[in-house]
């Protein structure tokens, strides 16, 4: 099922938590949904889930709207809200079977369809404890399991690793690349190495307003315009020349790293290679070059200079 | 209907699941057994085989029991966040509501069962009205149903337990005695008015071994009230420009 959000919006009061988005998910896509506390990935989320009503915008689910025709699209999506509530006087089985009856799941699947999600969530050895007796691990594998029970079309997972060991991130995250192949994966992160690890697209989100929506190698290639290197220049008399090689055509930022003198972080455009520049202006001026070390933008750096204001 | 009496199920287990249910039999079976067999009128002081004392006392303990029981419907999950889970699956909020409100219903009605041996003993005891007595349980559930829907509107509007449940104490009062004082002390339409209005006048008409079709309305349309504004208060979130 492919979903199509239409020029959302949300507002609260007077805020508007969500400004005028749009976007496409395909079946047998994983979308990443990245963007600081606030930006409006949960809100987002609720929206899609039907759990609210959007302000103003259209979104379709296969090929019913979510305004007119809620209760059809609820039965296609499986849902893990942020901070994973459940009911916790319930065993686990018992309220995986009710979530099952609740989603119209015919009777007679119940039973093995039980069977084959508990054992790919890992809950075997816990599936007749009360889920209040669960650690935050297992509890959100429940909540995993809850929102899978129903063999869902789409599936919408806010945070879904937070509270898992690094073994049980892997497990999870595998779980995510497998269902993804046949369904359709919207996941919203903090962590940006999951993104890079499971999602096939990602939407980067802030104040309401997607600030970037691409692959996450075409992301990082939107650095390719700058040329960034780490260098350590040795001068005589140990005399800084920051400022002289901020006074280089075609440099941007000269960031001085600590603990050893002259060192550098460069951003120069690349117009030309920047690096034969700086060889022949320390051939000129004498100095000696020590180490002159390419740097990759990272994800990381690019979230930050798509969100920070 | 399917979606209904699944989430009744539900909440009927959650009940004995968490305890309530246990303590609120308990405390009705021996509330109301004392009452109809040890002390002040009891059966025995009467002399006569009848079953007023039950029914007096019943009233009474649901008064209490009842927003114990509908406190946690809507503020309990709305707390949690499991209220997002639940409205989020293939159900209305109107099918939440229904099951939340059979939930609460049934173990009432059970609580109402245990009490049926008191009613086989006094049978026993000397000849008794049995259209009395069922009338007097036709009363309770339809007062337990019309506190019930009120218990569960009070409910759906704020996330705390105790708010929810003094609250449907207040609404309690009014409907069980203040309506019914303010009817004796105000005259004309307005006396007419308050009498309509109290819960204990149709109760006492009930039970007294008149099945009007007046009091089922009452109760009816004060259930489906209280049922209604829930579904309003829940249907908030949706709108469109808040």
């Amino acid at each position: 099922m492919n979903i199509s959000v239409n020029n959302l919006t949300k507002i609260y009061g007077t805020q508007k938590a969500v400004d005028n988005i749009s976007f496409e998910v395909k079946t047998g896509e994983i979308l990443g949904f990245l963007g600081p506390n606030g930006a409006g990935k949960t809100t987002t989320m609720k929206v899609l889930t039907a759990f609210m009503a959007p302000s103003d915008g259209e979104v379709t689910i296969g090929d019913y709207n979510i305004l007119t025709e809620p209760e059809k699209i609820k039965q296609h999506i499986g849902y893990l809200p942020e901070n994973n509530p459940l009911y916790l006087e319930m065993p686990v089985l018992q309220y995986l079977a009710f979530v099952a009856e609740v989603q119209g799941m015919p009777k007679s699947d119940i039973a093995a369809r039980l069977r084959l999600i508990v054992g790919k969530c890992g809950l075997n050895r816990e599936k007749h404890k009360k889920i209040g007796e669960l650690s935050k691990g297992y509890r959100q594998r429940v909540g995993l399991a809850q929102a899978l029970i129903h063999d869902p079309d789409i599936l919408i997972l806010d945070e879904p690793t937070t509270g898992l060991d690094p073994n049980q991130i892997v497990e999870i995250r595998n779980l995510i690349r497998e269902i993804g192949k046949e369904k359709t994966v919207i996941l919203s992160t903090h962590i940006l190495p999951e993104v890079e690890a499971t999602c096939d697209r990602i939407l980067i989100i802030n104040n309401g307003k997607i600030v970037g929506n691409d692959t996450p190698e075409k992301l990082r290639n939107r650095s390719k315009g700058r040329y960034m290197f780490t260098t350590q220049i040795k001068v005589k008399g140990d005399t800084s020349i920051a400022d002289e090689l901020r006074s280089m055509p075609m440099i941007e930022v000269v960031e001085i790293l600590p603990k050893f003198a002259n060192r550098f972080k460069i951003t120069a455009s690349a117009d030309v290679d920047f690096r034969e520049t700086l060889f022949s202006k320390c051939v000129e001026k004498g100095w000696i070059l020590l180490e002159m070390t390419p740097e990759t933008e990272s994800l990381e750096d690019i979230f930050r200079e798509l969100t920070m204001n | 209907m399917d979606k209904i009496w699944i989430i009744a199920k539900r909440e009927f287990q959650t009940y004995w699941d968490s305890l309530v249910a246990y303590i609120l039999l308990i405390v009705f079976l021996a509330f109301t057994g004392a009452f109809t067999w040890l002390i002040l009128q009891d059966v025995f002081m009467q002399g006569q085989a009848n079953l007023n004392p039950l029914f007096q006392w019943a009233d009474l303990c649901l008064f209490f029991f009842i927003p114990a029981l509908t406190m946690r419907t809507f503020a309990e999950e709305r707390r949690t966040g499991t209220l997002e889970v639940l409205l989020t699956r293939a159900v209305t909020d109107w099918q939440v509501i229904m099951g939340k409100y059979l939930g609460s219903l049934m173990l009432i009605l059970t609580a109402l069962a245990f009490t049926l041996p008191y009613y086989f003993t006094v049978a026993y005891l000397g000849p008794l009205d049995h259209g009395a007595v069922i009338c007097g349980y036709v009363g309770l559930i339809l007062l337990s149903s019309a506190y019930i829907g009120i218990g569960i509107f009070v409910s759906s509007f704020t996330d705390n337990q105790i708010v929810a449940f003094l609250l449907t104490l207040v609404f309690g009062v009014f409907f069980f005695w203040i309506f019914d004082l303010m009817s004796f002390i105000s005259k004309g339409i307005i006396g007419e008015l308050f009498h309509f209005l109290s819960m204990s006048t149709h109760f006492e008409s009930i039970s007294r071994g008149v099945i009007d079709s007046r009091d089922i309305v009452y109760f009816l349309s004060i259930t489906v009230l209280g049922l209604i504004l829930a579904e309003v208060q829940l249907a908030k979130r949706n709108v469109v420009d808040a």
